[in-house]
């Protein structure tokens, strides 16, 4: 096992002052862990992965790893990540964006990117809270869950962000848990090498915004909680529909064959240009 | 990936360990534990089963399993170590040689 730690070093910017700045018991450090070493059993070279990120808590996984990297504005990782895709197709774009990010700020960004279906891979880092700016309730806080602005529970029904991106016609849609870290990296090695637009969702515990509020004494807690209550698709559908409602079904949603945008493109200009 | 008890080590870098105590609760024979100083101790290595739960799901990389039969990774030739603790190494060798 000793290779795996030796392998992450291998892909860290060292000189980014480590240990990163994660809060104890962050699930988003885990999620780097898992990304490098799916990046590495693709064996892709790291001048061919562009990392794009936005802003929040996740905004600060590309700064920490050697591949090409890029930080952008609040929301606009998709659209910065859609240009360089058709710019240079060869390039496998990586897109890691928090629930706000995604859904909140970049909502519509999300929709219509996963509507091109796009070559992208887009990994949503849910914690059901934003984590940044002080623990406000996001789209994505489960009902009745309490936040810093909804110190009474929230009212709003939430996201769900798997079924948002395979209504909107993504081909790859996954959700996965930090809990799962194996079969995290397969699954994005796998919404990597899918054509068209890949969407996981990863379930990641904040516990210094959001599970202090939420009776979890310790983020250990928290960890418990996402195992038993993340069961795989097919246990989740032989549940009760009460157990269902409490339940996060995790495994792949939707998985399509059909041509990115950046593939359908490259036919056009060989079209117009007469060759076959 | 699993062995037999007592064939390998576990090494933690306490440097960049956050003491979040996830590989302590997770540990399926209970060879680790948070101590006071909020950092992550190992109590009974001889139990350990290299199952690598520890090792892929610490969110700061600040833990290792490795054979018990290999040399030890922070002590071996200076390129071969984990480049968490080769600064260190770095320091203790310039202020040795000074």
């Amino acid at each position: 096992m000793a290779k795996v730690t030796q392998l992450i070093h291998n892909y860290l910017r060292h000189s980014k002052r480590f240990p990163h700045v994660f809060c104890p018991g962050c699930g988003h450090g885990i999620v780097l862990g898992s990304l490098i070493r799916s990046i590495d059993s693709m064996g892709l070279a790291k001048d061919d992965v562009v990392l794009v990120a936005g802003i929040g808590c996740s905004g600060r996984i590309p700064v920490y790893v050697d591949f090409n990297t890029i930080h952008t504005t609040h929301g606009r990782a998709l659209t910065f990540a859609t240009g360089i895709k058709l710019a240079n197709p060869r390039l496998k774009v990586i897109v890691v964006m928090g629930d706000g990010d995604a859904l909140s700020i970049g909502g519509n960004h999300l929709i219509h990117a996963a509507r091109r279906n796009i070559g992208v891979t887009a990994l949503v880092l849910n914690n059901h809270i934003y984590g940044m700016t002080g623990g406000q309730s996001s789209c994505t806080t489960p009902t009745g869950s309490f936040s810093t602005t909804t110190p009474f529970g929230q009212l709003e029904d939430e996201f769900d962000i798997s079924r948002v991106a395979k209504v909107c016609g993504a081909s790859f849609v996954a959700r996965t848990t930090v809990m799962q870290a194996s079969a995290m990296d397969s699954l994005i090695s796998e919404a990597v090498m899918h054509p068209g637009f890949g969407l996981v969702e990863i379930l990641s515990p904040c516990h210094t915004q959001y599970g202090r509020k939420n009776r979890f004494k310790t983020c250990v807690d928290m960890y418990k909680w996402l195992q038993k209550s993340s069961p795989p698709l097919e246990k989740y559908r032989e549940l009760t529909p009460e157990k269902q409602e409490k339940a996060i079904a995790t495994g792949i949603f939707e998985k399509k064959d059909c041509e990115g945008l950046e593939e359908k493109y490259a036919r056009m200009r060989r079209n117009l240009r007469g060759e076959r | 990936m699993a062995s037999k008890k007592g064939e390998s080590r576990v090494k933690v870098f306490l440097d960049w360990c956050k003491g979040c105590g996830i590989c302590a609760a997770f540990c399926p024979s209970k060879v680790l534990s948070v101590d006071k100083q909020g950092k992550i101790r190992v109590d009974h290595e001889d139990e350990c089963i290299n199952c690598g739960f520890c090792e892929i799901h610490c969110p700061d990389f600040a833990i290792m399993v490795y054979p018990r039969e290999e040399r030890p990774p922070f002590e071996a030739n200076i390129d071969d170590v984990a480049p968490a603790t080769r600064e260190e190494l770095h320091k203790i060798r310039n202020s040795n040689s000074k």
